[in-house]
């Protein structure tokens, strides 16, 4: 099975206000695309439709939220954080607001519409921000919780969603916290530490290496700050080799998170696979997978390097 | 504080010197920090008079989290010390706490931080951004007032600087107040004509800012800034059903005090403290038997 994690928003604003929650989406004109639409109707009193004024769609949010609203807007994640980067951090971040920032269409997967609309470099702007919580689910289900788990946490958050179909990975029974990393599959040899839509190339990878009697450790890195420092301090001590797995710059995402971590508590050889500071381009989100080296035989690749093994 | 609604006619004359010892608080606390905007703080005192002492503002100083309250935003946020200063006036903040202005660990940063300092509903200071914030929480109180949360619907009320009408976001939040048809939020333009690099008119001409207002669809009305009669007038009107509202208020930027009026150089520079005196002295002279401390 394979759903898009942008399909969770609406879903789950439903559910949120169905359970007595005071939440309101704000959108800039792609309440379709976001699947913010299926809760306006709903609740249509509860969709604001701002047109193509994303600026005004975080300051508009984070008024809501000043009249007690937990206020989540969309757009897709290009403009929904870089467009409006000032009022994100001035208003929503300085004021310590509870507005969540939930845009889809993140990465590469984004396919056709091209690099102007592949956002590469979301978490980095929202990863630096003081007071930003961001978390990047890697399916369907995982992105319900951390689309609950914003919901209910005051404050600012960023949850970066997608929108092709991922496979997935977890059933709605699976509980995420804040700040906690999953560990998918045990493994001693290298380390895959992924976010997004790589933690299945990551699962997939470790597949591969397995047939090469290599034992892979697979964490689904979903809470990227507060990231969980425990966990992967302890599995880089055990395997001694990190790869980081993500659909983003590798400048300042998920990687650079994890090289920050190594280097202060246990260092140890890293290899970030991600998008190599470019922009994308048009294509098949499969095709721009690969073609950006972010599928899992290009995972496999930076773990045999680091394994010093040759390849094939 | 009395009950608009209620209140007779308010009494000009100690509104007058109510603003004067705005003035003279704001004049204190820049000498004291060395640094600020006197120039724009100056022309917004007797907006803020009126607002917050005729008074127009549904507004508790003693419980500040009441959720009937009127809201009141500075968009313009380097005119932090006439917000400082009406806190004071208040009793919200001590006047000696004035004097704390832009030092280290105090509660009055350069620019209003709201996680700081009660009373300021929402941090300012980033042009452009406050008619956005004043009409997203307008239309939040429209939908609790609607739930029946509160028994009057609250108003929201923000000082724009004319400068900051240059931001393009400021027209986006006017096309989305009108769209939303917002009768609970007032827009008051602080239209001093002057900004840093120079006149308005000359840096980036912003024109009749009233009919662009207009345009956009909200009710719009031009009074001189500095008469608080007719300040509480435009603000105690009846409104139109289903529109916001803008006010220009034509003001001089460092108005009470004689070398800084229409002066750009007093935007954003702290008077010494032969200049602080002087100027203070200028306002109490003028102040009709205000009590200027």
């Amino acid at each position: 099975m394979s759903k898009a994690t942008r399909a969770a928003l609406g879903e789950t604003l439903i559910e949120l206000a169905d359970g007595g929650l005071d939440v309101v989406a704000v959108d800039a004109d792609l309440a379709g695309s976001t699947t913010t639409a299926a809760f306006g109707k709903v609740y249509p009193d509860r969709l604001v439709e701002v047109g193509i004024a994303e600026a005004n769609m975080i300051d508009v949010a984070a008024g809501l939220s000043l009249a007690g609203k937990v206020a989540f807007t969309g757009s897709f994640a290009v403009f929904g954080t870089g467009r409006a980067y000032d009022q994100i951090r001035n208003t929503v971040c300085y004021s310590d607001l509870n507005v969540k920032l939930a845009p889809t269409h993140a990465g590469v997967t984004v396919g056709p519409d091209g690099g102007s609309h592949q956002m590469l470099e979301d978490i980095a702007l929202m990863r630096v921000l003081p007071r930003m919580r961001v978390l990047v689910p890697a399916d369907y289900q995982s992105a319900k919780s951390a689309l609950r788990l914003a919901a209910h946490t005051p404050g600012p958050f960023f949850v970066r969603l997608g929108r092709a179909g991922v496979p997935e990975l977890y059933t709605a029974e699976d509980d995420f916290e804040l700040g906690r990393a999953k560990v998918l599959r045990a493994g001693d040899k290298v380390s895959l530490i992924a976010c997004g839509v790589e933690v299945s190339a990551a699962l997939e990878a470790a597949d591969i290496l397995a047939a090469r009697d290599i034992s892979a450790e697979v964490i689904d890195a979903f809470s990227i700050k507060p990231l969980d420092t425990a966990t992967i301090l302890e599995s880089a001590a055990r395997t001694g080799r990190v790869v980081t797995c993500e659909e983003h710059n590798i400048i300042g995402g998920l990687g650079s998170a994890v090289a920050e971590t190594l280097s202060e508590g246990f260092p140890c050889p890293l290899l970030r696979v991600g998008v190599q500071d470019r922009f994308g381009q048009s294509g098949e989100p499969d095709e721009l997978l690969r073609f950006f080296g972010l599928d899992a035989p290009a995972i496999v690749e930076a773990a045999l390097r680091l394994c010093d093994v040759r390849k094939m | 504080m009395s009950d608009p609604v209620t209140a007779a006619t308010p009494d000009i004359a100690s509104l007058r010197a109510r603003a004067a010892r705005i003035r003279v608080s704001i004049l204190k606390m820049l000498t004291a920090a060395g640094s600020g905007h006197p120039g724009g703080s100056l022309s917004a005192a007797d907006i803020l008079t009126t607002l917050f002492f005729a008074p127009v503002l549904h507004f508790h100083a003693d419980e500040l989290d009441w959720p009937g309250r009127d809201r009141f935003i500075l968009s313009k946020g380097h005119a932090a010390p006439v917000l400082y200063a009406t806190l004071a006036e208040l009793g919200i903040i001590e006047a000696d706490e004035l004097l704390t202005l832009r030092k280290l660990g105090s509660r009055l940063q350069g620019h209003p931080d709201a996680r700081r300092l009660p009373g300021v509903e929402v941090s300012t200071g980033s042009l452009g951004q406050g008619l956005s914030i004043s009409a997203g929480l307008a239309l939040g109180l429209r939908m609790d007032h609607a739930l029946g949360a509160t028994a009057r619907l609250p108003q929201v009320y923000t000082v724009l600087g004319d400068g900051e009408l240059q931001e393009g976001q400021v027209w986006e939040a006017a096309e989305f107040a009108a769209n939303y048809k917002l009768d609970n939020l007032t827009a008051i333009v602080d239209r001093n004509m002057l900004q840093i690099d120079g006149p308005t008119e000359e840096v980036m001409a912003l024109g009749d800012v009233a009919a662009k207002f207009a345009s956009f669809g909200w009710e719009a009305s031009d009074v001189d800034g500095h008469d608080i009669e007719a300040l509480y007038e435009a603000l105690s009107a009846l409104r139109r059903v289903d529109m916001p509202r803008v006010i220009v208020a034509h003001t001089h930027k460092g108005e009470g005090v004689s070398f800084m009026r229409d002066e750009v150089g007093w935007h954003g520079k702290a008077p010494s403290a032969e200049e602080c005196a002087q100027a203070c002295g200028e306002i109490c002279a003028c102040s009709e038997g205000g009590d200027a401390r």
